[in-house]
C-alpha cells in the first residue's frame, strides 16, 4: 500500500539529528513533547528532566538553496522542577507534558510549558535570549473527579483549544469519547455541547477494548473543521458536525492486535502516541514502534511507513519506505512483528505549519526530515 | 494467521460477505490474546489489573480497582504515589527506616538513627534534585 511518499508523492530526506548517540539513556533525557511555533522558525522540545530546548531555523541562503535552513540551538532552560505534595503524598514529576507557542506580537517569543501541576509562561527576549518565567494561576475548567476515587472509571486523556474559536475546546477520555465544550455556556464546563463517540458492537468487546480505545491525543485541523484522535491502534478524523462516527479511520499498526497480551504485560499498551496534521490538513502523521512513523494522505488514501534511524544519516538521503510483515512469508526488506523493538517508540511528532519539514522524536533524539528540494 | 482461522472457523469463512469476515478476523486475535492473559492471571476479574502492585492487592482480598487507578499505579497518570512500591504506609516506613540504618555508620548510638519507632516526615525523604545538566539535545 505504500506509495512513493505520503502526500503528493513527497520524498522525505534526512536533514538533522539532535541528541546523544549512546544507547544508555538517562530518564531526564527522554523527550516528552515537540512543537513548532506559528511561523515554523522555532522548534521547541521538552523532556522528562523538565528542560526546554528551543531551536531556530537558519535563514535560507537564497543563492544556494540545496535545502532549507538548518535548526540550531537558540535557547535552553530548566522549566520545571520535581515537587512533592506533602498533603497528598504525591510526587509531581518535572516532565514537560506540553509546550504551546503564543502567536508572536513583538520581538519577544512567548511559550507555555506545563507539567502535571503547573503551567508556566516563558518570555524569551530576542536581545539576550534569556527566558523569564511566570507561573499561571491554576483554574479548574473541567472536573470529573467523583466523590470516591475508588469509583473513578474514566479520566481525561487529552485536551485542545479550537484554533479559531477561542472559547471552544475539546477533551478526550480513557473510554474513547471526545467532548466539545463552550466556555461561554458556564464557568465549569462539566456539561458538553457535543459528544463524539463511535458506537461499538458489544459482541466484539474484549478485556482490551477499553484500554485500546482510550484516546491518547486529540488535535484540531488547522482549518478548525475537523479533529483527529489517536487511540492505541488507529487514527480517526472527525467532522465537528458529525458526532456519531468518525469520517475517516486509518490503521496505524493493526498487526499489534494479535500481540495485545504481551503489550499489556510490558505496559506498552498504555503508550500515549500523539498525532499531527500537515499545514494544509491533507496529510496526518503519527508514530509507532521500532522508531517507525506513519503518514496518511487523506486525498490519495495512500500511506507510508518511515524509520528514524541514524543509519540513514546522510543529508538529502531519501528515506526508504518500511513494511511490517504481519503474517505469512516475510518478503525481503520487510520486518516481522516479532522483530520489532518495542522500546524504540515514537510518541511525539510535529509538522512545520507551512513547509514539508517534520520533527520526529525517538526516546532521546530529535530527527528533522524535509522533502527533497531539487 | 489467516490460515489458522480458516481451520478453526470454516463455517464463518464461507457464506459471509468479505467485509464481515475481515471484521471477525480482526476480533478473533483480540479474544485469543484475552484468553492468553486470563490463562496467565486466573484471578483477573472483569476490570483490568495486572501489575505486581495490583496483584498483591488482589491476593489480599482488596476489591479490584478501576482502570484509571491502574494507570495511576503504573505511574502512567504522572502522579506517582509513594505507595506504588510498597503495599501500605507501614511497609513504606519500615523500608525507609531500614534504608536510614544502612546509610549511617555503626559507631555507637546516634540521635538521628531511625530505628523504626521514628515516624518519618517528608523532610526525611530523599530530596529529588532537578537535573542541573544541560539537555544533550543542546549539546
Amino acid at each position: 500500500m505504500a506509495g512513493a511518499g505520503g502526500g503528493n508523492d513527497i520524498q522525505w530526506c534526512f536533514s538533522q539529528v539532535k541528541g546523544a548517540v549512546d544507547d544508555d539513556v538517562a530518564e531526564a533525557d527522554i523527550i516528552s513533547t515537540v512543537e513548532f511555533n506559528h511561523s515554523g522558525e522555532l522548534l521547541a522540545t521538552g523532556d522528562k528532566g523538565g528542560r526546554v530546548v528551543i531551536f531556530q531555523q537558519e535563514q535560507e541562503n537564497k543563492i544556494q538553496s540545496h535545502s532549507r535552513g538548518e535548526y540550531n540551538v537558540y535557547s535552553t532552560f530548566q522549566s520545571h522542577e520535581p515537587e512533592f505534595d506533602y498533603l497528598k503524598s504525591l510526587e509531581i514529576e518535572e516532565k514537560i507534558n506540553k509546550i504551546r507557542w503564543l502567536p508572536q506580537k513583538n520581538a519577544a517569543q512567548f511559550l507555555l510549558s506545563t507539567n502535571d501541576k503547573t503551567i508556566k509562561l516563558w518570555k524569551i527576549s530576542e536581545r539576550d535570549k534569556r527566558p523569564e518565567g511566570y507561573n499561571l494561576k491554576e483554574e479548574d475548567i473541567v472536573d470529573i473527579k467523583p466523590a470516591n476515587m475508588e469509583e473513578l472509571t474514566e479520566v481525561i486523556t487529552a485536551a485542545e483549544f479550537h484554533p479559531n474559536s477561542c472559547n471552544t475546546f475539546v477533551y478526550s477520555s480513557s473510554k474513547g469519547t471526545i467532548r466539545l465544550c463552550d466556555m461561554r455556556a458556564s464557568a465549569l464546563c462539566d456539561r458538553h455541547s457535543k459528544l463524539f463517540e463511535e458506537p461499538e458492537d458489544p459482541s466484539n468487546r474484549s478485556f482490551f477494548s477499553e484500554i485500546i480505545s482510550s484516546i491518547s491525543d486529540v488535535k484540531f485541523s488547522h482549518s478548525g473543521r475537523y479533529m483527529m484522535t489517536r487511540d492505541y491502534l488507529s487514527v480517526k478524523i472527525w467532522d465537528l458536525n458529525m458526532e456519531n462516527r468518525p469520517v475517516e479511520t486509518y490503521q496505524v499498526h493493526e498487526y499489534l492486535r494479535s500481540k495485545l497480551c504481551s503489550l499489556y504485560e510490558n505496559d506498552c499498551i498504555f503508550d500515549k502516541f500523539e498525532c499531527c496534521w500537515n499545514g494544509s490538513d491533507s496529510v496526518v502523521m503519527t508514530g509507532s514502534y521500532n522508531n517507525f512513523f506513519r503518514m496518511f494522505d487523506r486525498n490519495t488514501k495512500r500511506d507510508i511507513t518511515l524509520e528514524a534511524s541514524r543509519e540513514n544519516n546522510k543529508p538529502r538521503t531519501v528515506l526508504k519506505p518500511r513494511k511490517v510483515c504481519a503474517s505469512g512469508k516475510r518478503k525481503k526488506d520487510e520486518i516481522s512483528v516479532d522483530s520489532l523493538d518495542f522500546n524504540k517508540k515514537i510518541l511525539h511528532t510535529a509538522w512545520h505549519p507551512k513547509e514539508n519539514i517534520i520533527a520526529v522524536a525517538t526516546t532521546n533524539n530529535l530527527y528533522i526530515f524535509q522533502d527533497k528540494v531539487n | 494467521m489467516s490460515q489458522k482461522q480458516d481451520e478453526e472457523n470454516p463455517a464463518e469463512e464461507t457464506g459471509e460477505e468479505k467485509q464481515d469476515t475481515q471484521e471477525k478476523e480482526g476480533i478473533l486475535p483480540e479474544r485469543a490474546e484475552e484468553a492468553k492473559l486470563k490463562a496467565k492471571y486466573p484471578s483477573l476479574g472483569q476490570k483490568p489489573g495486572g501489575s505486581d502492585f495490583l496483584m498483591k492487592r488482589l491476593q489480599k482480598g482488596v476489591s479490584l480497582i478501576s482502570y484509571p487507578l491502574l494507570l495511576e499505579s503504573k505511574g502512567i497518570l504522572g502522579m506517582k504515589s509513594i505507595e506504588q512500591k510498597y503495599f501500605d504506609s507501614g511497609d513504606y516506613n519500615m523500608a525507609k527506616a531500614k534504608m536510614k540504618n544502612k546509610q549511617l555508620p555503626s559507631t555507637g548510638p546516634d540521635k538521628n538513627l531511625v530505628t523504626g519507632d521514628h515516624i518519618p516526615t517528608p523532610q526525611d525523604l530523599p530530596q529529588r534534585k532537578s537535573s542541573l545538566v544541560t539537555s544533550k539535545l543542546a549539546g
